[in-house]
């Protein structure tokens, strides 16, 4: 059995297949923590985990502070506007004082590629990659590969469409690495302009039409469009974009019965998903942020190190692996 | 030291005059005296060279020093102190500085600043136009009666095709070339990479390889109607050498140049973001190396040039995306070509020691890059299988900015003579190398 041996998490194109499996395993044993009535452990107790998120974030930020607040972690949050990031201070310094403060984990979001790596190498503590720019977003990477095989029951042999902003996706590059190395078949769907041909050389499939991509297609992640592309001039219209690429129930109608929908939020309604399809059967988002925690649980407690210390530890709840336990209300 | 000096023992090497032998030279009142076996000079200083080759003192036609304006990343002192310490006894300096040098009493400043510390032969650029704006040209007369060699806005590439014709046109009366960083900015936008698989990779802005080719061949048209020396700076992309190539074919008038990070290093080498690894015109792909490296050999490059660009460490700590386009190269330039081709048969020592002599001075009509008698007794030694490691800690330049920290190379300057006077040995700086 592989263990996990990694100080950080930056992207899932540099983890072997061993490694995306056992994080898929550790997710689904906090999953089940997670339907307990008590759904905290004290896995991180006495261990601090910064939040740094340089870039607004809402779901994301959410997902990892709960994770980590049912890991029993202390937690210390920055955020884009408050931080002295505005006031001239590099990222890394930033990451330089944190570390200073003995934190064990630094979650970081930033809008440029490349700076949890840069981050990583110059600190010692753990660093989770919670979004570099348009490179990587590991952790919504291992939601997805989650989600699908909690929905599919395998990931190997699916057909699964990425469509939309390929070329500017964290989402659309992790999602592609860890469905490939688990042996799906991925196809990249967009405009030519938001779609890198040169993909193919990594293995992807890559399609100009999405009736033509989900023609036996098992799973499709529609990715969101940022608004700016079309003053970039990606795309000349908003609207030409939904006709050609936005999922809405005529172009399901085509597709296996059995697709699932998916998508990381948030969603531009009436944009890459129509209403319909976005709340539809079909659809998984929701649970996408239902397991968002768990994936978020596993990562924390593996980076951490604290697997290795209390293999155990996830029997227990907080209140029972210590000798004092506290007073139970009205026991006296 | 201006007297006499005897190198003895050494493979004098120096393709002006097609020569490759075991042979002595003597240097008398800062010029080549003779070249012959076995010379005798009584009382003579003498500079053994066995195992050694000696070669004319190396030209680097494309190095920014930063001065004035940028003195913490460069100064004319450490800058030249690099060139030394590199081989190079002839730089030829952009004018991106800050101002600009697009007014005589720049280069006269630039020439007089360089005479005091006494080190290379500084010889300057001036600007295309004014302020590397691309909206006025500069005097272009006065500024080469002032001593410039070239014209160049590196960097800030002169965009409207008019006032390129233009510039190459009014250049003619100088007879000096236009030096043209070749970089269709709408092409190139925020792009950090080379656009391609790395770039996809990373989630990195791409310079696709049209950002340089689609200006090559625009100002080629234009050399090629009005005339006008065009000289093509750093040299990247694989069809830029073709353009290049068929150019010459049809007698236009261009020369070009070729980085030794751009022979030895492709875009995989930013998989780690490492900002060492940026610069511009970015790495390009393997084969883009490969014709860049055959384009060098049958002659469509002219020269190797570095592109010396020094950065503070705090600049180049930014990251990959906010990190400044530029490496250092004055110091590793002859030791990497060497262990990354001569030594492994991808090209001839003579062709690498022309493209660093002979080769820049005639893109320049500079009298120097030879050790014909009469000369100025410019001179570099190196020991062609000497080993050693690159160490940041031993830069005589400001910029540790080297893609090649870390690398084992073969191939050392142990001596550098510039206008007769020893200044260079083993390491030491001497006879006013301290300056």
């Amino acid at each position: 059995m592989t263990r996990w041996t990694r100080k950080d998490l930056l992207g899932l194109e540099e983890l072997t297949q061993e490694e995306l499996e056992l994080l898929l395993q550790q997710a689904q044993a906090f999953k089940e923590v997670s339907l307990r009535p008590i759904k905290k452990v004290p896995a991180l107790r006495g261990r601090t985990v910064a939040l740094c998120f340089l870039e607004p974030s809402t779901r994301t930020r959410a997902s990892f502070e709960l994770a980590a607040k049912r890991l029993s972690a202390d937690i210390l949050s920055f955020q884009g506007a408050s931080s002295s990031i505005v006031k001239g201070e590099s990222v890394l310094d930033t990451a330089r004082n944190i570390e200073a403060m003995r934190v064990d984990v630094l979650v970081l979001r930033h809008n440029t590629s490349g700076v949890a790596a840069m981050v990583a190498r110059g600190i010692r503590c753990s660093v989770v990659n919670a979004g570099d720019g348009s490179h990587e977003h590991p952790t919504q990477g291992l939601v997805d590969l989650y989600t699908i095989r909690e929905k599919k029951g395998k990931i190997e042999g699916l057909n699964v469409v990425i469509v939309g902003d390929i070329l500017h996706s964290r989402v659309a590059r992790s999602d592609f690495w860890g469905l490939t190395k688990l042996g799906a078949k991925v196809t990249l769907c967009g405009p030519p302009t938001l779609v890198p041909a040169v993909m193919e050389n990594l293995g992807a499939r890559i399609s100009y039409r999405l009736e033509e991509a989900l023609d036996g297609a098992d799973v499709v992640i529609a990715l969101r469009l940022q608004l700016e592309r079309q003053q970039e001039q990606y795309i000349p219209s908003f609207r030409e974009y939904t006709r050609l690429y936005g999922i809405d129930r005529a172009k399901l109608e085509r597709a296996k019965p059995d697709l699932i929908v998916m998508h990381p939020g948030p969603v531009n309604r009436g944009l890459e998903l129509s209403p319909e399809v976005a709340d539809g059967p079909q659809s998984v988002i929701l649970d996408q942020v239902t397991n968002g925690i768990a994936v978020r649980m596993a990562v924390l407690y593996l980076v951490s190190g604290a697997h290795q210390e209390s293999p155990d530890v996830l029997s227990k709840t907080p209140f029972e692996n210590k000798i004092s336990r506290p007073p139970v209300a009205g026991s006296k | 030291m201006t007297g006499r000096i005897l190198i003895q023992g050494g493979r004098v090497l120096d393709p002006s005059q097609g020569m490759d032998e075991a042979a002595d030279l003597l240097i008398e009142n800062g010029k080549v005296s003779r070249i012959g076996k076995n010379l005798k000079a009584d009382g003579a200083q003498t500079i053994s060279a066995k195992g050694k080759v000696v070669a004319p003192g190396f030209i680097d036609l494309h190095v920014h020093l930063r001065t004035p304006g940028q003195e913490h990343k460069e100064t004319i002192l450490t800058g030249s102190r690099a060139a030394i310490r590199g081989g190079f006894t002839t730089i030829c300096t952009m004018a991106n500085t800050d101002p600009v040098v697009d007014s005589p009493n720049l280069i006269e400043f630039l020439k007089s600043e360089s005479a005091k510390v006494g080190l290379v032969n500084l010889l300057p650029y001036g600007a295309v136009t004014m302020g590397l704006k691309g909206e006025t040209l500069t005097e272009m007369g006065e500024l080469a009666s002032a001593g410039a060699v070239g014209f160049s806005d590196d960097g800030m590439p002169v965009a409207n095709a008019g006032m390129m014709r233009r510039a190459l046109e009014y250049s003619r009366m100088t007879h000096l070339p236009v030096i043209d960083h070749c970089e269709e900015k709408s092409l190139s936008g925020h792009g950090v990479v080379h656009e391609g698989l790395t770039a996809a990779r990373l989630g990195l802005a791409g310079i696709p390889a049209e950002a340089e080719t689609v200006m090559i061949a625009r100002d080629l048209l234009l050399a090629q109607s009005v005339g006008g020396r065009l000289h093509v700076a750093h040299l990247s992309t694989a069809e830029g050498v073709e353009l290049i190539r068929a150019a010459k074919k049809k007698k236009i008038q261009v020369t070009a140049e070729v980085t030794p990070h751009h022979l030895s290093l492709s875009e995989e080498a930013l998989s780690t973001y490492d900002s060492r690894f940026k610069m511009n015109p970015p790495l390009r792909t393997q084969r883009d190396l490969e014709a860049l490296r055959e384009g060098l050999k049958d002659g469509t490059i002219d020269a190797v040039a570095t592109d010396h660009a020094p950065h503070s460490a705090a600049e180049k700590e930014q990251g990959l995306v906010q990190a400044p386009f530029g490496v250092v190269g004055l110091e590793t330039a002859l030791a990497v070509l060497m262990t990354e081709m001569v030594h492994r048969g991808a090209l001839k020592l003579e062709t690498l020691v022309d493209a660093l002599t002979r080769r820049p001075a005639n893109t320049l009509g500079l009298d120097r890059g030879t050790l014909k008698t009469g000369a100025v007794a410019d001179v570099t030694i190196f020991d062609p299988e000497a080993e050693w490691v690159v160490e940041a800690g031993a830069f005589a330049s400001k910029g540790i900015n080297t893609p090649f920290l870390g690398w084992r190379l073969k191939g050392r300057v142990t001596d550098v003579l510039a206008g007769g006077r020893h200044l260079y040995h083993g390491e030491q700086f001497m006879n006013g190398g301290f300056a």
